[in-house]
């Protein structure tokens, strides 16, 4: 009679006994990616560590920012702000008038060099409250019909500069070369003319594959609005640096265009003679005109900025660690303490 | 309402109904696109961004090339485009091999090999052993003589035991050549999905002799996608056909859910979406006004004074397009990344492994694993869920006598072997009710042991403990029920099983001894569901007394009664009942009413424990997760002093003098009122002090508060941390969740068996357990496991990470594109508010789609804490709970090798990118990385950047 008597469990082994392949092939594969256990670094922030990183910055900083200040102030500036006085007396009262009207516009300017200004010096000139960077303005060019002969009739994008009022293709077309800045500008030391180099200063990259060997400026600036500078029809684009410069589009509304490089020493205390042709209206809109001689370091144009900030970041990381470490010495706490923690801090309290 | 089905007729039926093609295909070649493309459009996210790039084809407002938000989008539609079209495909190829497969259909009489999508509604359908069911069949014939046959309906509930079918009365010994030639009509109700209802009728036609009407149930049917076992062959008539059938119609998507971080982020994208109409209406103003002002002045720009009518929006349009990265297009599609990462951890995760079972755990809803760090209520099945769901009986009272109360198994004591061996006549009836008052099948093994296939824990501990007191239960064949007792062997002919339901919570059958003709009837039940109906002059109170005791040591008790029938009082109630069973509206209903007029004037035999042990580890589990400040309620079909003294002895409740139990009783709505009002006045006074309070509230008394006194109610569960809730069935229990829902807490629902399904689906997260009451909860859930003490690692460790992770993801998408927005917006200011962007379409891309969005990806790997730390301090959770964490710091706290991988190689990629375009001569940023790489004042200002940023 035992002998029939059922195990309690028989059924159970039964049922377990078919699901043992399956068992097998559901089991995840074992791997420290699956289990989420990949090794990986936590660091954690104790004092010491924080102290000795920033200890590190600031040794590291202070002399960057020491080094990077005297190379700005070795860089020599000479800036002349010239549209309000380049304007006569007679007509201060309405320049937009005086710079739309066919008188001379001659201007002569002294510039007085202050320390030894090695070569090679850039001329740059200086405009203020210009948008280049205006929606209009910016996007009202063809860097097709620059490149290309071929594209001539590229005009879409050149709105409202396109095409003449007998239909022709303007080439360069669009605002920003309708505009290109046109005051000139010649240097003399000691009544002898000063040379400056105009080639070399637009990129490379742009005079060999921006603008075209072989397109030449046609029917520009003859609408009845001239807008800037006139372009000389028999020097293909390639070689019309200033164009070429004007139309690297700055950023901000204040900026820098290159204009030429003087290729000499100057030496403290000489007088430069400058003759400019104000030509270039930034009247109407209130913008101002600088012209500015400068020299280079390793670091680039003058500016103080990336030094200050360096010495900034240094100093404030030297104060930080200085007081981490007062605190740390005058109250440590254990890392990792449990009573620290909010709940245990304030029971019930959460 | 009805469908009637004309048995083999081969000419009605045609049209009348679908044809058995099975198609769970979403898409046709030709809809997919449209259909696809609509589906992705609804959402908002999407609708806007396509808004954007159709903005951006006018090239008057564009800042940018038009492909920097094309390609994304285009780009994310695809990917999600041709997920669903790969699903789609399967899904067809899969309805394909079903829908070919060939399958045996009578036609003009003849049995003919046929596709399975050629069946139509009234064919009879032959099958053989290990065959799939093609159609919802009703059966009419098997190989078996009594009429059954066994199927595995695996596939449709879960279940892996095989269950009983049997065969119509009316089509009980029709000749198997005469089967092809039957005739009949079957009355059914229209295709739902329930399958467990089946409430028809079947009658059949001459020259078939029997002309009543025969009722049908789910015990006559055999369904879709079964599979047809231990029977030679089978037929029966196709009711249902196609995507008609019970498995069909139960197919269909379930409502997504949604997680707590999800609608935070849909609420975060609407908040940014207003703050960017404010700044773009803004800036639009001051740009159309610095237009009308300062840009007259600006020669260069040549502003026309006549503008077209449109001018006034242009400016403000091109600032909706510039500040239309603020809404990270990325976001969605990293999230649905990661998400599928976090189930896969789950999936993968070894240590939530079943080691007994094999069975690891499985997220089933990818999309909601944050949502586990956010849980405030647990709401707990207890059977299979904190205990074992191993049922060992115990111990029992029969009339009077305590047996196993020494030594704590009744199997074991001297006295009841002696009364068995002294067929002591109680002690005999109690076994007997004990062995055959079931629906337990015994299998013979080839070994001659004997398997007892039962779908109730309860029941299989019932008849293998009768068989150990030597009383087995040896056979049943179709109605004759064999039980060997003392080396005789008694027959019973089962004449009606009155089934268990919750609502009844008692079973009974109605047998005929054979040997003295007598008729019986049987029944076992809770002890509320039986002791009231002992015959008048029975004392019931040491049965009472026995239950008390047995309930206050954690055991399962249930009741034993009997009773002789007079023949006539049996074949009078026969007649009610076979009505009650054929008809087709509230069968179920009326089935209780005519059992309640039968089951009445027992004879109470005797009371039954059952050991249900603790799972391991579940007390830890409980205090783990009370510490991370997550409340428990305990939902039980079980009495109440069972539940209670489960609850103590698993950390639910604290015992007297630390926590305090708080009574909810009544049977009528004043009393309930008045005991909802003190536990609710105890409880106000008591929430100050440090003490354990806990309510504990029975079905009958919930009933009445929820209906009456649901704001009381609401305001109680809202003050207890603790909440022990008996007898409650299915409906109440998902009523319970959706009481905790509405009051914004975020629950999650645990069960096992089929009676939690519905709080499953109900809650904000479901969790099945895949334990002994078969899958059906698991299936349901959002996650399955394998124990209940996984659930702490579920909630604390990818609960948690999932959700650091996600709003450390979130978080990110929105800072980078913030941050990329304010630059233009603040360049907007210098370039005289005319709506240029400072970046161009390649960066503005590159920036969105690798810069910022891989080392984000790899976040998925961060781990602000161990494991260990979260599972020592489980109040860290409070954090998550609070959702605060989406608000704190964007940090990543551990580096492994593939977050280092992700972040230098993309440093690197920045520079090979941005290279590359600069060595392509027609591209707009020709040598200027060459050029910035030559300067030194570029690395010293990299630099500083880099170094402040650290600082």
């Amino acid at each position: 009679m035992n002998s029939n008597t059922p195990s309690s469990s028989a059924g159970r082994a039964g049922s377990a006994d078919s699901a043992a392949p399956r068992r097998n092939s559901k089991r995840p594969k074992y791997s420290k990616f699956t289990q989420q256990e990949l090794p990986a670094c936590k660091p954690i922030l104790t004092p010491r560590w924080v102290i000795s990183a920033f200890m590190l910055v600031s040794i590291v900083f202070i002399p960057i920012g020491v080094v990077s200040l005297f190379a700005s102030r070795d860089v020599v500036e000479i800036i002349d702000r010239y549209e309000n006085v380049c304007v006569p007396e007679s007509f201060r009262n309405d320049k937009v008038t005086y710079i739309q009207s066919d008188v001379d516009k001659i201007c002569n300017r002294t510039l007085r060099v202050k320390k030894l200004m090695k070569q090679p010096i850039y001329v740059y000139y200086q405009l203020d409250n210009f948008y280049q960077n205006h929606r209009r303005y910016v996007k009202s060019r063809s860097d097709s019909q620059l490149k290309n002969n071929n594209s001539q009739d590229d005009v879409d994008s050149c709105k409202p500069e396109d095409n003449t009022a007998d239909g022709k293709p303007i080439v360069p077309c669009g605002l920003i070369a309708w505009s290109l800045f046109n005051d000139t500008f010649n240097f003399s030391l000691n009544n002898q003319q000063l040379a400056v180099n105009k080639k070399g200063i637009s990129w490379k990259s742009d005079r060999d594959s921006k603008f075209g060997k072989n397109v030449f400026p046609k029917n520009f600036q003859n609408g009845s609005f001239i807008g800037g500078k006139h372009l000389n029809s028999s020097v293909p684009l390639s070689e019309q640096e200033d164009l070429i410069v004007w139309m690297r589009t700055a950023a901000l509304p204040t900026f820098r265009k290159l204009y030429g490089k003087i290729e000499r020493d100057l030496q403290p205390n000489e007088l430069i003679q400058v003759t400019l042709e104000n030509n270039y209206n930034t009247y109407s809109f209130n913008g101002k005109k600088k012209l500015v001689l400068s020299t280079t370091s390793w670091l680039g144009g003058k500016n103080d900025f990336l030094g200050i900030a360096y010495l900034t970041v240094g100093g404030l990381c030297f104060f930080l660690a200085l007081s981490f470490t007062v605190v740390y010495l005058v109250k440590p706490r254990r890392l990792g303490d449990p009573s620290y923690l909010s709940w245990n801090r304030n029971p019930g309290g959460h | 309402m009805k469908r009637y089905v004309y048995i083999n007729d081969d000419e009605s039926l045609q049209e009348l109904y679908c044809d058995n093609q099975i198609s769970n295909r979403k898409y046709t070649v030709l809809n997919f696109l449209p259909k696809n493309l609509w589906e992705q459009f609804s959402r908002f996210m999407n609708q806007y961004f396509l808004l954007i790039a159709c903005l951006q084809l006018w090239s008057l407002i564009t800042p940018v090339n038009p492909a920097s938000t094309w390609g994304p989008l285009i780009f994310i539609f695809a990917v999600s485009a041709s997920k669903e079209a790969w699903d789609d495909y399967n899904r067809y190829l899969s309805d394909k091999k079903a829908n070919e497969k060939e399958v045996w259909v009578v036609r003009q009489g003849i049995k003919k090999h046929v596709q399975a999508q050629d069946i139509h509604v009234g064919n009879i359908v032959w099958l053989r052993e290990n065959d799939e069911v093609p159609c919802d069949l009703v059966l009419i014939g098997t190989s078996d003589p009594q009429g059954l046959c066994y199927v595995e309906t695996a596939a449709l509930d879960g279940e892996t035991d095989l269950k009983t079918r049997v065969i119509p009365s009316a089509c009980m010994g029709i000749d198997f050549e005469l089967l092809h030639k039957i005739k009949g009509v079957i009355e059914c109700p229209n295709p739902d999905k329930d399958i467990r209802r089946f409430d028809a009728n079947l009658r059949l036609f001459p020259p078939f002799i029997d002309n009543d009407v025969c009722p049908l149930t789910i015990k006559n049917t055999i369904l879709q996608s079964c599979y047809l076992r231990n029977t030679e062959w089978a037929c029966g008539v196709a009711v249902y056909t196609g995507n008609e059938t019970k498995l069909g119609m139960s197919r269909g998507i379930p409502e997504p859910k949604l997680t707590a971080m999800d609608a935070m982020i849909d609420k975060l994208t609407g908040a940014i979406f207003v703050f960017q109409i404010v700044v773009v209406m803004v800036l639009g103003i001051a740009g159309n006004v610095w237009k009308d002002t300062e840009a007259r002045k600006q020669w260069y720009v040549l502003y026309p004074y006549e503008g077209p009518w449109y001018e006034l929006l242009v400016i403000p349009l091109r600032f909706e397009l510039l500040c239309s990265i603020m809404i990270p297009i990325s976001i969605k599609v990293s999230l649905d990344l990661v998400k599928s990462l976090y189930a896969k951890f789950i999936d993968w995760d070894n240590e939530m492994i079943d080691q007994e079972t094999g069975i690891p755990s499985h997220a089933a809803n990818t999309a909601i694993s944050e949502d586990l760090g956010q849980v405030e209520y647990i709401l707990t099945d207890k059977t299979g869920t904190l205990t074992e769901n191993r049922m060992i009986f115990r111990r029992c009272c029969i009339s009077g006598i305590f047996y196993g109360n020494e030594s704590g198994d009744a199997l074991k004591d001297v006295e009841l072997l002696n009364a068995v061996a002294g067929s002591s006549p109680d002690v005999v009836r109690f076994l007997t009710v004990m062995a055959i008052c079931n629906t337990v099948i015994p299998v013979k093994s080839k070994t001659g042991a004997i398997l007892y296939k039962a779908q109730s824990q309860d029941e299989d501990a019932l008849v293998n403990a009768a068989a150990r007191l030597h009383v087995v239960y040896v056979n049943k064949n179709a109605n004759i029920l064999e039980i060997r007792f003392n080396g005789s062997v008694i027959q019973y002919e089962v004449l009606e099983t009155l089934e268990f339901t919750s609502d009844r919570k008692r079973m009974s059958v109605v047998v005929k001894d054979c040997q003295n003709g007598k008729i019986i009837l049987l029944s076992k039940g809770a002890d509320e569901a039986i002791l009231p109906y002992a015959y008048a002059g029975q004392q019931t109170r040491t049965f009472i007394e026995a239950v008390e005791q047995y309930a206050q040591l954690g055991l399962r008790t249930l009741c034993l009664a009997w009773r002789e029938l007079k023949e006539d009082e049996y074949q009078e109630w026969s007649l009610m009942f076979k009505e009650a069973s054929s008809t087709l509206v509230d069968r179920e209903w009326r089935i209780a009413e005519v059992c309640q007029r039968l089951e009445h004037d027992f004879e109470i035999l005797g009371v039954t424990a059952i050991e249900d042990r603790l799972q391991d580890g579940v007390p830890e589990t409980i205090e783990t997760l009370r510490k991370a400040g997550i409340n428990f309620w305990m939902l039980t079909g079980d009495k109440q002093n069972t539940a209670i003294q489960i609850a103590l002895s698993c950390n639910f409740i604290s015992p007297e003098p630390k926590g305090q139990l708080l009574l909810i009783d009544g049977k009528t709505e004043d009393e309930v009122c008045r005991s909802l009002e003190r536990v609710l006045l105890t409880m106000r006074i008591t929430s100050s002090e440090p003490k354990d309070v806990a309510f504990v509230v029975d079905g009958w008394a919930l009933e009445i508060a929820l209906k009456h006194y649901r704001k009381a109610f609401t305001e109680l569960a809202i003050l207890s941390r603790t909440a022990i809730c008996c007898r409650v069935t299915p409906s109440q229990k998902a009523q319970l969740v959706e009481l905790l829902k509405s009051c914004d807490y975020r629950t999650l629902a645990i069960g096992d068996g089929g009676n939690d399904v519905r709080m499953i689906q109900q809650a904000d997260i479901g969790v099945g357990i895949s334990g002994r009451e078969g899958l059906q909860a698991a299936r349901a859930a959002d996650y399955s496991i394998g124990k209940f003490r996984f659930l702490k690692r579920l909630i604390l460790v990818h609960g948690r990470y999932s959700y650091n992770r996600t709003a450390f993801l979130s978080q990110y998408s929105f800072y980078k594109s913030l941050v990329i927005c304010f630059i233009q917006i603040f360049f907007s200011f210098i370039s005289g508010v005319s709506g240029t962007s400072l970046f161009n379409s390649v960066s503005l891309m590159a920036y969105n789609v690798f810069y910022t969005s891989v080392p984000v990806l790899v976040s998925v790997l961060d781990k602000d804490l161990s494991e260990g730390t979260i599972m020592q301090h489980p109040q860290i959770l409070f954090y998550c709970q609070a959702g605060r964490a989406f608000v704190v710091a964007l940090e990543t706290n551990s580096f492994t090798i593939l977050q280092h991988l992700a972040i230098w190689g993309n440093l690197v990629a920045f520079y090979v990118i941005n290279w590359i375009f600069s060595a392509v001569p027609s591209s707009g940023m020709y040598t200027i990385m060459f050029r910035l790489c030559r300067q030194p004042s570029y690395w010293i200002t990299m630099f500083l950047i880099v170094a402040a940023g650290m600082g």
